[in-house]
């Protein structure tokens, strides 16, 4: 059953250009599991961020200078002068934070429900490029205020390619566009900055191309099978879907209202100075983890190669997970290496916060091994020892199974 | 669902390592800092104007000997309670340096209410070498640029000591334990009675202490109070909004068997 | 078919509570956008910048300076006898813009008229000094404005504007 209408205007126009079309098929005629529960809701709200980051940017640029000499004060002229400009500045930021909370989610909730198997690689994989961009995204965004954070971050990212043997300085010295971090560097920051978040949303495009060539993962991790599996996106996940962004949105405003500056760092409200480096170098939080890692590794062209090893890795997840079984509900000591592989990556994003020395060290470096070894053996070694629980037959035989034995009758 | 319980222990996780983040760096070596409670902290918390007007005479006829304030102009001080006469009159007070005119050369003129806060020194090298060899910062931020804000601004001011408990500090430097590393550059700025309040307030150490901290977290963050009250209105709509979508949810889940 | 149509109500029924939840949608929607619009708008620093001060001492009689006023070019200019006489003997009805000359400058002040040089046409700055009126002349589409600023021929609708302005003493001018 394809789209069909009498409006004469619209049969011309969607002939002409399917949008119509393809809204129809979308939201209409594609089926979604009808058991996608909560953690299926990061995917939509990371559209909407995505889009109010991109907008928020917009206009914020319309109001800031990429110069070493005019950022702060541009930044300042933002929060104090421009016509809710305190409000557009820390939506932005604390956006960003919003941003990377929400994707891992997402990520966790892949994790959990093995949405990376076979047949839907590519639509993870599209992902993992998503994260990396988003980092360098998020990264370079935080250094324009041109602030000490701003600045000994950027210097201290940048320096990490130096441990490239060969290129590796000619690499900085090109990315810097001269000696150390300085104004070149800031203007291409803030090119940079502006263009990645359209590169971020072709890659969404590609994202849910390749959802929809396969379709939606759902908690039982069992395919579809007959009508009674599927329901529309129209009402259904719409309604549910508004339900998670004003949820997420109270969560946002907290932020942005109250706590506008806590996900912050105070000595990016000091002017950026190229003589002087802060008591206590901490990336953003969302990067902590992988900071962590990096510094877990005495030698720095191994812990450079942690670092990103510990994102590629994810790369190859779905080979290297071998078991059977695609959700965590019916594997039951995988579901428990999931817990454990949660905590770890908390472990490390607070030993990333803490300066690397005595009791600290040790623990990020246990972290930091148990992160690869969660990944090179216990991803593969599971699938042959674990003996999944039984699956149900269909998705609809266990949501109405469910439904009989609680009140309630819904996982919302 | 015990899958829902999973994802909210997670998700809490998740903003908990945010929010460890942040204590771990309030974690300093030095003294733990005096709490104040502040009539702008809280959730509806605003500026106690009397107070702010206040710190802003500290500040004038104190701390402007060496540090600057340089994004504030005269024009804001209506945001503390000024009235707009009371605010061109302090401005007219100070000679702002304009220009260059028709010949070419700068003169100075009686500022205005579009006149931001002149320095004391023409430039930061001037100022160094003023106050030997320590910058004295600008403190239009300050507030915001110092872990524990306006707790630690009230704890430096008021918690100079004669008695260093066995620190040496060198030369040119002063004993403060709020001090990270215990010994700054800047000798105790204030003293009892130092200045005569314009509303009678006695001033004392302590008061001028409050007062002025009080009036740089305003100078840092000068649309708190409009974020604050518009906040309050937005999270009660999005609650209400989430109320009312949640109960749409379940009842156009309803229709399904 | 899927799960949906097996409902026996079909999937379109509205009601109340569900039109409420979509308002709320809408109003916060429109809420937001104001913020993004409203940036666009002057910032509080460039509303503050309102005056400017002019030393017109040095300025002799045929002569005009340009002063900078909010971004925009302020004609000062010094009229001469014969140049004052020229715009207060127009008669009123040869003025597309009907203002006579008294009302262009201030009472006993009529060597000096203070326009803003904008041309009221498409916002090029006149040159001063020519045209068929020997007023200001628009190089872009061709208006010729008189001694007193006004407009005589020419595209422009309307008289070269008078700032709001006041002469602070004899020789200095308040302009904003």
């Amino acid at each position: 059953m394809s789209f069909q209408t009498d409006n004469k205007l619209i049969k011309w126009f969607d002939d002409r250009l399917p949008l119509v079309s393809v809204m129809h098929h979308t939201f209409v005629q594609h089926p979604y599991p009808r058991n996608l529960n909560v953690a299926y809701q990061f995917g939509s709200i990371l559209g909407v961020m995505l889009t109010l980051q991109i907008v928020t940017g917009i206009v914020l640029a319309m109001h800031y200078t990429a110069h070493t000499s005019l950022a702060f004060d541009s930044v300042e002229h933002i929060m104090r002068d421009v016509n809710y400009g305190w409000l557009l500045r820390y939506m932005h930021a604390n956006g960003a934070s919003m941003f990377f909370i929400a994707v891992y989610l997402h990520m966790f909730r892949g994790l959990y429900y093995g949405s990376y198997k076979a047949p839907r690689e590519m639509i993870w994989m599209i992902g993992v490029v998503i994260l990396l961009v988003m980092m360098a995204t998020g990264f370079m965004g935080y250094v324009l205020p041109w602030g000490q954070m701003s600045f000994w971050g950027a210097t201290v990212i940048t320096n990490l390619f130096s441990a490239l043997p060969v290129v590796g300085d000619p690499i900085v010295t090109w990315l810097w566009g001269g000696f150390a971090v300085d104004n070149p560097t800031l203007n291409r920051f803030f090119s940079l900055h502006y263009l990645l978040p359209f590169v971020i949303f072709g890659l969404v495009f590609l994202h849910l191309v390749a959802l929809h060539q396969k379709g939606s993962t759902n908690p039982l991790g069992i395919e579809i099978k007959g009508p009674a599996d599927y329901i529309s996106f129209h009402p259904y996940f719409t309604v549910k879907d508004f339900f998670g962004f004003a949820a997420f949105g109270v969560l946002f405003a907290i932020f942005v209202f109250w706590f506008p500056n806590y996900l912050g760092h105070p000595d990016n409200y000091i002017p950026a100075d190229p003589l002087v480096t802060p008591a206590h170098i901490v990336p953003e939080w969302y990067f902590l983890p992988f900071y962590a890692i990096l510094r877990s590794v005495p030698d720095k062209l191994l812990g450079v190669l942690a670092m990103f090893a510990a994102i590629g890795v994810l790369f190859i997840l779905p080979w290297l997970d071998r078991s059977r079984v695609r959700s965590a509900a019916f594997r039951p000591q995988y579901k428990w290496f999931f817990w454990i592989f949660a905590l770890d990556c908390i472990v490390l994003g607070y030993a990333g916060s803490q300066p690397a020395e005595g009791n600290m060290l040790v623990i990020s470096r246990i972290a930091t091994i148990y992160y690869f070894v969660h990944f090179i053996f216990l991803m593969p070694v599971l699938g042959w020892f674990e003996r999944p629980k039984p699956l149900p037959t269909s998705i609809s035989e266990a949501v109405l199974a469910g439904k009989a034995s609680t009140s309630a009758g819904e996982n919302a | 669902m015990m899958i829902n319980r999973s994802i909210k222990v997670l998700a809490g996780a998740v903003l908990g390592i945010g929010l460890m983040t942040g204590s771990a760096l309030a974690a300093g070596d030095a003294k733990e800092l005096k709490s104040v409670d502040w009539h702008h902290s809280g959730p509806f918390g605003t500026y106690d104007r009397a107070q702010v007007q206040r710190g802003f005479q500290v500040f004038t006829e104190v701390c402007a000997a060496c540090h600057s304030l340089k994004y504030i102009a005269y024009r804001n001080l209506m945001e503390i309670g000024f009235s707009e006469e009371q605010a061109k009159a302090i401005a007219a007070e100070k000679d702002i340096e304009d220009g260059p005119n028709a010949d070419g050369d700068m003169f100075t003129r009686a500022g205005r209410l579009s006149d931001k806060i002149p320095s004391p020194f023409p430039n930061d090298n001037a100022a160094k070498a003023s106050n030997g060899g320590a910058y004295p910062p600008d403190l239009s931020l300050i507030a915001k640029a110092r872990v524990g804000g306006e707790d630690y601004l009230y704890s430096l001011l008021s918690g100079y000591s004669e008695d260093s408990h066995g620190h040496e500090c060198g030369t040119g430097t002063y004993y403060n334990p709020y001090f990270p590393g215990s010994c700054l550059a800047m000798p105790s700025p204030i003293a009892d009675d130092l200045i005569e309040y314009v509303d009678g307030t006695p001033a004392t150490v302590d008061q001028m202490s409050k007062d002025v901290s009080a009036f740089l977290t305003w100078a840092a963050e000068p649309k708190m109070e409009e974020r604050k009250s518009m906040g309050f209105k937005v999270i009660i709509f999005l609650l209400i909004m989430s109320g009312l979508l949640y109960a749409a949810k379940r009842r156009i889940w309803a229709r399904l068997h | 078919m899927s799960a949906a149509s097996h409902g026996g109500d079909g999937g379109e029924r509205r009601d109340f509570l569900v039109i409420t939840a979509g308002a709320f949608v809408g109003v916060g929607a429109v809420g937001l956008v104001w913020p993004f619009v409203d940036q666009m708008n002057p910032s509080a620093d460039v509303l503050a910048l309102s005056s400017t001060e002019v030393d017109i001492s040095g300025i002799e009689p045929g002569q005009s300076v340009t002063i900078s006023w909010r971004g925009k070019p302020v004609f000062v200019r010094r009229r001469t006898e014969a140049e004052i006489e020229a715009a207060v003997s127009v008669d009123m009805d040869d003025l597309p813009d009907p203002q006579s000359d008294l009302e262009r400058h201030k009472d006993g002040k009529a060597e000096w008229l203070v326009v803003l040089g904008i041309c009221t046409h498409l916002g090029c700055v006149p040159l001063g000094f020519a045209g068929e009126y020997d007023g200001w002349f628009c190089p872009c589409h061709g208006s010729h404005y008189d001694t007193s600023g006004r407009i005589r021929k020419g595209p422009a609708p309307a008289n070269l504007e008078v700032p709001e302005y006041e002469f602070l003493t004899d020789t200095q001018i308040k302009i904003g």
